[in-house]
């Protein structure tokens, strides 16, 4: 049986299939129709819910979107939907907010909305809603009627009305493994025994990506092992030179540990995704994907990042350049799981710069993103020298040549026309439908010489962020 | 005689808790926000639904040679299979011109044209078993580039040309110029004898709808063999009458149904048909009911976009940049059959002009035909695609002669004494110059002007830009016969009121604002007034809610609808209470007249004791609009609806990135129906129109099939793309010269125009990489690669010192 929470109210129903996700759930199995589908594929932010989890600080509501996240992995957690806001007659002060700022106008977008603005208000993490806070709980939600502003007044609004919550039912404990395909081990030697036993099966975490196979491609998954109730794989464990990650931990979780050490790697996270798959996916999921315009490869090999992998036969450490293999293939066997991923900690006088390149900057995949590391001396040279692009190569690789031109070197017009050119020898892109190749050279090189630029040059405006409209 | 219940109070119909009327919230905004507004895929299905999903082409053009689809009906759930064979009727849901079959046969088209219908318990199943149709097929060549098509006469219509010359200033003098004829030797000599010439070209890419709620429609049986469709569709007339077409049935045995879209844009004005037809099919063919919703890819490649276009024009101007004359040719990418492309062409004809006085003009338009989805309607319908050329030509001419761009707009507007069009209706009045007027002092243009070339002379990497664009966007149906609007009114004996009118609402208002008209003419507050679902049993005939018309028209039909009404009830009061017929009046929910006060609710009951008819039907035709299309002149549209709107942006010229730092708008809606809703429209057509030029780009591969076809890789706008500094402000004190319902304008389409300016913003910034003394070509959308291009070009041509190659505008040598 799966049970959770819905609205307050506790609920059983029969253990879906691994592939039903919890808006299939909602409105196919519960006839709950409020939360909408408009994409399928964790994109547009019509179906979001709001799944809210206990901790110390208090309840932490997080946005998720139902279509890609799977039923099963509600087991214990509190789903809040749209249908659960209102009392009665009286509106939610998220709802009234929208209805009195003139907030919806087709409003199938509308629901989505209203739960990305109720963790937004409810969460116990969120201390200050302000247009910076605002906008990031909006932008895994498309709306294309408004234009938005009405929105985000109804978010600045909405403070206004207290609203306590109830405290929600506490689900019935119900057997929960191997319903239907669906594991669920709970710690490691679980875990390790589950694949012994499922070698075809399919390791889910957040789930963000692996879903789009049933919700795009209607593959009906037969077994799926599920990492996020691995305790050991919850933790980020602090060391003096470093961190490992576990794999089940989420972006979301990751978000404190880069604000405070590496800024430039904290501006990226913030342009992965929505809030809503921040809220689920896994740096380590990024990794073992193996794809070419993942965000985070390009910063890790940069960073001389390293993994763990764990299996039956025993576990091993590499460097995450051995593991990439190829495209979208990775270093682990069969049996074997990604088990964590070790974040060095920054040395003293390095330098991490970062840059994404997409068609729009909130919410939308890596046309080019370069990452550039190395430790300056007094004298302004490089050394250390790591750049790795993404986008620019079939797997997730750093740029040999172009680093050894700039080891040791400053990056002045010569050492730097010679690295740009380099790149192109570095990597072969390719045109698709984020980019040509020639824009993807073109700009990766344009990258490094902005780099150059702020390292010789602080004093020119060059950060579109920090430009403001002409004053009248 | 049965008991006449007590009216219940109830406030969640049209009800505002916040009223003041000017503003009162959207009808469904309580069910919008609580998710109890339902959308057809949210409704209870009937028992024994079945699911659809099609087997699609996977190419562009292709002969069908075999189609086996045994392993298809064995799948787990399924119940049919249905194939063009299984069509009684006509396999036709072309809404103008034929061309468009609801399931190819023996050949296809475009990839993601549907060929087999599968029907399933479920829509998993249903598109599991799709897929497990096998198709074989001989590929032909396939046209995928319009220049070529239109080169090779490869056109859905044939092309069409409005001519004027120079010094013919009125209607009255328009003469009928036929194609081919020597009148375009005039028009070459006077571009000839202009002191200057210049000369340019453009890719204005196509746009997705993006409608949150895909395309959907369910079908039932109904009573008496008769089919009743629900479907997503701003045109449920024309959905009645192609299922009955596609069935072989009359169209008194199908209704078509209603009640609310998420989101429309255009893109269920014709293109909805072809899915209550199938599903329709399917209810024939298994007796059941039938749900077909497409899944997002599906949609997206399957069904037809804004038209791209490319552009060509000449302009010959003075040395103060008035224009003496222009050549204007538009290439609209049609697709694969006419649809609407015959107006969309049309209208981007008719708004070649923009807000501008072109002098002796030729506008061409031509319709290519490639092999894929129709291209169909789309906010604005042709008229933003039109105004482009234009647009880049006014920049184009500014940087030639080194003036401001916004100079040479204003100098070019129509204004009395040019005030005539190209295609001979009169601009009367020009409210352009007005707003143009208000906008540069209240957006304080000259001071930010100059602050942006202090800034850009200092700055190396990052550039600002900013421009004023003007919009003029004519209102009417261009085809006149859609110009028509009905609808039906009923008072019950409670004092409930309840309207049907032709509209649909697709979130645009139409129904909040056509309760505001029956509200205020009754004198009843808005919860007392519900509007229920568009049906084709209520309020036959009708047209698309479409061309921003369906205030204008519907909120007309009820007006009259309301006022046959009042009429009786006042010819009742008159007589039933004795008093003087001309001294009555509703108002604060009571009948009012000398010496006498009676509540709405007992009038209702004593007109209905008295045997008045409580029910009324209203019509509304626009008048004086015609368009004669040999001569390709006329009156095609009753008013214009004008705005103005200043962009500021800055342009990363190393990577093109860009944001926009600030926008102010000016728009006109005549004497507002809605403020509220009207701004919601406004805001909402402006950042519609952001995305389609700078960020929503369509990719297709080389044979023809579309690679963004998600939002994954189609990016339409966020809440963090939109101005930092958003300003919007009503035009005042200019009430609709024409008797509109209560002088309002039309809003739905021409605020999308505004975001011109973001696009001449950007041209603006990459114009300071060469000091503002050569313009850049700027295809759109306007993505970081194209912006980055241009800006790699504009430096380039710097360093040469000399005009590129290649990149217009391009001064013509003489």
């Amino acid at each position: 049986m799966l049970s959770f929470t819905l609205n307050g109210r506790s609920h059983c129903c029969p253990d879906p299939a691994p592939g039903v996700t919890v808006l299939a759930l909602l409105r196919e199995t519960l006839r709950a129709c409020g939360s909408k589908e408009g994409c399928a594929s964790g994109d547009c932010g019509a179906c979001t819910v709001a799944i809210g989890v206990q901790h110390e600080d208090g309840v932490h509501y997080e946005s998720a979107n139902a279509c890609i996240t799977p039923a099963q992995q509600l087991t214990g957690c509190h789903l809040v939907t749209v249908e659960g806001l209102a009392r009665g007659a009286r509106l939610h002060p998220v709802q009234q907010a929208m209805v009195d700022h003139h907030a919806s106008q087709c409003g199938f977008c509308t629901p989505g909305i209203v739960m990305s603005l109720f963790c937004l208000y409810h969460d116990a993490r969120i201390r200050k809603i302000d247009d910076h806070a605002i906008d990031t709980a909006l932008e895994g939600n498309l709306c294309r009627c408004t234009g938005y502003r009405p929105i985000r007044d109804a978010a600045r609004a909405m403070r206004a009305v207290e609203w306590p919550l109830e405290p929600p039912e506490t689900p019935p404990a119900a057997p929960h493994d191997s319903g239907g395909g669906w594991h669920c081990p709970a710690d490691l030697a679980a875990l390790r025994g589950a694949l012994a036993e499922h070698p075809e099966a399919r390791l889910i975490a957040g789930g963000t990506d692996l879903m789009l196979e049933s919700t795009l491609g209607l593959v009906d998954f037969e077994t799926v092992i599920d990492l996020s109730r691995i305790a050991e794989l919850g933790r980020i464990e602090a060391q003096p030179d470093g961190w490992w990650i576990g794999a089940g931990v989420r972006y979301a979780r990751l978000e404190p540990l880069l604000d405070e050490h590496y800024p430039d790697f904290a501006a990226l996270l913030a342009r992965l995704g929505s809030r809503q798959i921040r809220n689920r996916a896994t740096l380590a999921g990024n990794l073992a994907n193996a794809s070419p315009i993942g965000d985070t490869p390009p910063v890790l090999l940069a960073l001389d990042a390293r993994v763990l992998i764990d299996g039956a036969d025993g576990e091993r450490e590499m460097a995450l350049t051995d593991f990439f293999i190829d495209y979208r293939r990775t270093a682990l066997a069969a049996g074997e799981f990604l088990r964590a991923v070790w974040l060095p900690r920054p040395a003293p006088g390095q330098h991490l710069r970062v840059h994404k390149l997409s068609r729009r900057p909130a919410d939308d995949i890596t046309a080019v993103l370069l990452a550039l590391r190395y430790r300056l001396d007094d004298a302004g040279h490089l050394h250390e020298v790591r750049l790795a692009c993404g986008g620019m190569s079939p797997k997730p690789q750093r740029a040999p040549t172009c680093e050894a031109l700039l080891e040791g070197q400053r990056l002045a017009a010569e050492t730097l026309e010679a690295a740009c050119a380099a790149l192109a020898e570095d990597y072969s892109p390719i045109d698709d439908v984020r980019g040509s190749r020639d824009y993807r050279l073109n700009a990766a090189a344009n990258l490094l010489r902005r780099h150059a630029l702020q390292l010789y040059q602080p004093q020119a405006t060059i950060r579109l962020e920090e430009i403001d409209a002409c004053a009248s | 005689m049965r008991q006449l219940i007590q009216p219940p109070s109830r406030d969640n119909s049209c009800a505002s808790q916040t009223d003041p009327e000017r503003a009162a919230p959207h009808d469904s905004a309580s069910g919008h926000v609580t998710g109890s507004a339902r959308y057809i895929d949210d409704l209870i299905e009937p028992q024994g639904l079945l699911h659809l999903a099609v087997a699609i082409s996977p190419h562009a053009h292709a002969r069908i040679t075999a189609m086996t689809l045994d392993a298809a009906r064995h799948a787990p759930g399924v119940a049919a299979v249905l194939t063009a064979a299984d069509i009684p009727g006509h396999n036709e849901v072309g809404a103008v011109y034929p061309g468009d079959p609801l399931l190819a046969d023996g050949e296809v088209r475009y990839v993601g044209q549907p060929i087999v219908a599968v029907l399933a318990d479920s829509q998993r199943h249903a598109r599991q078993a799709a897929a497990r149709v096998e198709i074989e097929f001989e590929t032909l060549p396939a046209s995928l580039d319009p220049l070529k098509a239109i080169a090779e006469g490869l056109t859905v219509r044939p092309a069409h040309s409005q001519r004027r010359a120079h010094d013919e200033p009125s209607l009255e003098r328009g003469r009928a110029f036929t194609e081919n004829v020597q009148e375009s030797g005039d028009l070459d000599a006077e571009l000839a004898a202009a002191p200057h010439l210049l000369e340019g070209r453009q890719f204005i890419g196509g746009q997705e709808h993006f409608y949150l709620e895909g395309q959907i429609a369910l079908a039932e049986p109904w009573e008496d063999d008769g089919i009743r469709v629900l479907t997503s569709s701003q045109h449920p007339s024309e959905v009645q009458k192609i299922v009955a077409e596609v069935l072989g049935l009359p169209l008194h045995a199908i209704v078509a149904e209603v009640r609310r879209m998420g989101g429309g844009f255009g893109g269920k004005e014709s293109q909805a048909a072809a899915l209550g037809a199938l599903a329709a099919l399917g209810v024939q063919a298994t007796g059941r009911a039938v749900k077909y919703r497409m899944p997002r890819a599906i949609d997206m490649q399957g069904t037809g976009k804004r038209h791209p276009f490319h552009n060509r024009w000449r302009v010959g101007f003075d040395d103060s940049g008035l224009l003496r004359g222009g050549d204007i040719e538009l290439i609209g990418d049609c697709g694969y059959s006419p649809d609407l492309s015959e107006g969309v062409v049309d209208r981007a004809m008719f708004h070649a002009d923009n807000a501008y006085y072109l002098g002796h003009a030729r506008v061409t338009g031509h319709r290519a035909m490639t092999h894929t989805a129709s291209n169909t309607a789309f906010r604005g319908f042709g008229g933003p695609q039109g105004m482009m050329p234009i647009e880049a030509a006014m920049e184009d001419i500014a940087r030639h002669l080194g003036m401001d761009p916004l100079d040479v707009r204003k100098r070019n507007l129509y204004r009395p004494g040019r005030d005539t069009t190209h295609y001979g209706q009169r601009v009367a009045p020009p409210l352009i110059e007005t707003i143009i007027e208000q906008l540069e002092t209240s957006s304080d243009y000259r001071a930010r002007r100059r602050a942006i070339t202090a800034f850009n002379a200092e700055s190396p990497v990052v550039k600002r830009g900013l421009a004023l664009t003007p919009v003029k966007f004519g209102i009417s149906f261009t085809a006149q016969h859609l110009n028509q609007a009905g609808a039906l009114v009923q008072l019950y004996t409670d004092g409930s009121v309840l309207l049907n009118h032709g509209g649909t609402e697709m979130g645009q208002g139409l129904h909040t604002r056509v309760c505001q008209i029956a509200a205020r003419e009754l004198g009843l507050p808005l919860s007392r007034v519900r509007i229920s679902a568009t049906r084709t049993d209520k309020v036959p005939n009708t047209s698309p809610t479409a061309a921003s018309s369906g205030a204008d028209l519907n909120g007309m039909a009820v007006f009259e609808a309301v006022t046959t009404l009042a009429t009786r009830l006042f010819d009742f009061a008159a007589e039933h209470y004795g008093v003087a017929r001309d001294s009555l009046t509703l108002a604060d929910e009571k009948l009012l007249g000398k010496g006498l006060e009676i509540g709405w609710d007992e009038l209702l009951r004593q007109a209905y004791l008295a045997r008045v008819s409580l029910s009324a039907t209203g019509f509304y035709a626009t008048p004086e609009i015609h368009y004669d299309r040999d001569s390709g002149r006329g009156q095609p549209f009753y008013y214009y609806a004008w705005g103005a709107a200043v962009s500021e942006v800055a342009l990363d010229t190393l990577t093109g990135e860009h944001r926009l730092l600030r926008v102010d708008i000016l728009h006109d809606v005549g004497d507002s129906l809605n403020e509220a809703i009207d701004r919601g429209q406004i805001e909402g057509g402006f950042v519609q129109g952001l995305g389609w030029l700078t960020s929503e780009s369509l990719a297709r591969n080389d044979a023809g099939r579309l690679l963004s076809d998600g939002p994954a890789t189609y990016k339409i706008p966020t809440c963090n793309d939109i101005p930092q500094d958003f300003r919007v402000a009503l035009l005042t004190g200019h009430p609709n010269s024409k008797a509109t319902i209560y002088r309002s304008k039309a809003v739905g389409e021409p605020p999308l125009m505004l975001a011109i300016s973001v696009w001449a913003a950007l041209r603006d910034a990459l114009a300071s990489l060469g000091d503002y003394r050569f313009s850049v070509a700027l295809d759109t959308p306007a993505t970081p690669e194209r912006l980055l291009t241009a800006a790699t070009a504009a430096r380039r041509r710097r360093a040469a010192g000399e005009a590129a190659p290649q990149t217009s505008p391009t001064e013509v040598s003489k």
